[in-house]
């Protein structure tokens, strides 16, 4: 008899159709999730671009198939994308790397990146420049320089096609923190001598560090900041700006955009060189008056940063505080500082 | 005994009443306060918009920018922006609300040469133009066709990039006349390669896009490509990009001409196909071209420039 099977049908008509109301909404959510991540490429035909010209603005080719884009929807709501000045600033779900790679491949980079490894330091070397390897840049043509006291204690690392290494010896140094400061001076130079014509871009990194995810052609900009993982989501008057005006890092208590991490930052060799000059003249003002910023080059970098807006902002996606801790907004970790015990590992506390 | 009742409901209800405003307030605090991580989504976010392309070009909405800081970036640099606009036969008509609304509107406070190229030199309007604004009047031979008025375009652009510009000025725009500012129009809009959404295509699908899609036209855009539709009548940058820009569009208008084919939008069908192989560094949102003062939009907090109503059979030399 089926009557009965009906009443229950009846009887329970209403549950049944709010629970498929949520199977439905669910599925909903989650195409929408998934769309703004999805990048379809089914057919992939690169024609040799007519004009040939080295750096010359952002060329696609044809045969390039993705999503349309949306002036309307973004790939992530929890963020903000641009800063208030219109520099885009880089998290996961607000660019196609696929489009981004293949616009930047027709420009025939080279990318510089630097590393500073002096005393015991040289043990981050080796991990550095194996993840590197894996994340960083992969496809593009990319020279490291590694600045260390001992060159013999550079690990061998197999590089990939393209890729390089220089290693360049400096002088020990008793302070970690003249250590960190001298970095400026350093790469002013090595920009000014050797790179003008060597490379298109370039990257200064911390060496304490490794890469989990990818670190690509998007933060390829004039002048790049990267907003340091401590400071993302706190309001300004607790950055760690230098406070006093007698330095002259100082930002007064009102001012201020980002806080920007000292363990990444890049662009154009013309940009950086003025940033790193800048950086070290104002270093030599305050060694004259006796007076060390709060965070060293880091204070006097954000010094330069407010005055001199990054045209190009990247998420603490790319300069992590660890890879074991999270946030809700950190979707990827691209690179992180490694755990270190500072008392063993710097020359001084 | 009552009035104990009736007092006790009465305490009640103040008390029900202030923990339910204490409640609202301490929520209302909660979303606002920075320390929930409100600044992320930036107190200058509008959400329903979209502020950068997929290859990280900003898209300029009111409420992506401040102009407080934008201006003081650019006013350090002592750029001059020349601005092209074409008002040929009866367009001429156009040229007072134009000249005057730009003056109001358009990057005001900074250094901005106009090049009008017109076919009746006498029919520009004297109008008055503020310190360190200047207009130049270039005559050009009338045209049958509203079609080749706006083709040719791109040639006298090119020629004008090449011959004169170079050491004039930094950016330039290239303006549509029967057009009239209401808004700002600023500095944040300046970038090496800028193009603006055609307001009628800012929230449809891509199948809907008008590209010229035969195959026989160098306009060609093959269905499933394309980023955005670009409108004709504004689009900017530096020199050098609008030169390159300026220069494609009019060959391939050449090689179109030597087919016996005529692009479906014109001179907009060869922009759309240049700015998806050559990618803009930044887009301007609808609100920088508008469709008509009279109407709007959910999207569109602010009209800064817009087509002004016209006759298109009275104005146009032909249909």
């Amino acid at each position: 008899m089926n009557i009965p099977g009906i009443i229950l049908l009846r009887q329970n008509f209403l549950i049944i159709l709010v629970f498929f109301g949520m199977v439905l909404s669910g599925l909903i959510y989650l195409n929408n999730i998934q769309c703004s991540c999805n990048q379809q490429i089914t057919e992939q035909v690169i024609i040799k671009s007519k004009w040939k010209q080295k750096t010359f603005g952002l060329r696609s080719s044809s045969g390039l198939f993705y999503n349309q884009p949306s002036a309307l929807v973004l790939g992530r709501t929890d963020v903000a994308p641009v800063t208030s000045w219109s520099a885009p600033i880089i998290w996961e779900g607000t660019f196609d790397s696929t489009l981004i790679d293949s616009i930047y491949k027709h420009q025939n980079l080279t990318i510089a990146t630097t590393v500073f490894a002096l005393g015991k330091y040289t043990r981050f070397v080796k991990d550095f420049l194996e993840s590197a390897e894996k994340y960083y840049f992969v496809g593009f043509r990319v020279h490291y320089y590694l600045f260390t006291d001992k060159p013999e204690s550079v690990p061998e690392v197999k590089m990939g096609e393209n890729r390089s290494l220089t290693v360049r010896k400096v002088p020990s140094l008793n302070r970690w923190q003249d250590i960190s400061m001298n970095r400026m001076e350093k790469l002013e130079k090595l920009i000014e001598d050797e790179l003008s014509s060597e490379a298109d871009y370039i990257f200064c990194l911390d060496i304490d560090t490794k890469f989990y995810g990818r670190w690509g052609a998007e933060s390829l900009g004039r002048l790049v900041g990267v907003i340091h993982p401590w400071f993302f989501d706190a309001p300004r008057d607790r950055f760690t700006y230098e406070r006093r005006p007698v330095s002259q890092a100082y930002i007064p208590a009102e001012e201020g955009d980002y806080y920007y991490a000292g363990a990444a930052f890049g662009g154009s060799l013309k940009d950086v060189h003025h940033l790193t000059k800048t950086c070290r003249e104002n270093l030599n003002i305050d060694a004259a008056r006796s007076i060390e910023a709060v965070w060293q080059e880091e204070s006097h970098l954000n010094k330069y940063f407010l005055l001199n807006k990054p045209s190009k902002l990247l998420s603490p996606e790319y300069m992590w505080r660890d890879i074991n801790e999270g946030a809700a907004q950190i979707k990827i970790i691209r690179f992180t500082n490694v755990p270190k015990n500072y008392a063993e590992v710097r020359p001084n506390p | 005994m009552k009035i104990m009742r009736l007092r006790q409901i009465f305490h009640f209800f103040l008390l029900g009443m202030f923990v339910g405003l204490s409640l609202s307030g301490l929520i209302y605090w909660g979303f606002t306060s920075i320390w929930f991580g409100n600044h992320l989504t930036g107190h200058l976010g509008q959400t329903d918009i979209a502020s950068v392309t997929p290859w990280l070009a900003p898209i300029v909405w009111e409420g992506t920018f401040d102009s407080a800081v934008i201006d003081s970036i650019y006013k350090q640099q002592n750029i001059t922006i020349a601005t092209t606009v074409f008002a040929l036969g009866k367009y001429t008509r156009f040229l007072k609300d134009f000249l005057e609304s730009a003056e109001e509107h358009y990057f005001v406070g900074f250094r901005v040469h106009y090049y009008l190229f017109t076919d009746q030199p006498e029919e520009v309007p004297n109008v008055k133009l503020g310190q360190e604004r200047y207009l130049t009047v270039k005559k050009v031979p009338s045209m049958n066709r509203w079609q080749d008025i706006s083709m040719d375009r791109m040639e006298i652009l090119e020629k004008l990039l090449e011959n004169e510009l170079a050491s004039e000025a930094d950016y330039i725009f290239c303006l549509d006349v029967d057009t009239k500012f209401y808004g700002r129009w600023g500095v944040e809009t300046l970038g090496r390669l800028v193009g603006v959404i055609h307001p009628w295509y800012f929230n449809v699908p891509r199948f809907i896009f008008t590209y010229e899609h035969r195959p026989e036209s160098q306009a060609c855009i093959p269905a499933g490509e394309g980023d955005y539709y670009y409108t004709g009548a504004a689009f900017g940058g530096s020199l050098k990009d609008v030169h390159h820009l300026t220069k494609t569009c009019r060959k391939q208008m050449n090689i179109d001409v030597a087919n016996s084919i005529e692009a479906i939008w014109h001179e907009e069908s060869h922009l759309n196909k240049y700015f998806l192989y050559n990618k803009p560094s930044k887009l301007l949102s609808p609100e920088y071209l508008w469709r008509d003062i009279s109407m709007s939009s959910d999207h569109i907090k602010i009209i800064r420039f817009s087509h002004v109503a016209k006759n298109n059979a009275e104005v146009r030399p032909n249909l």
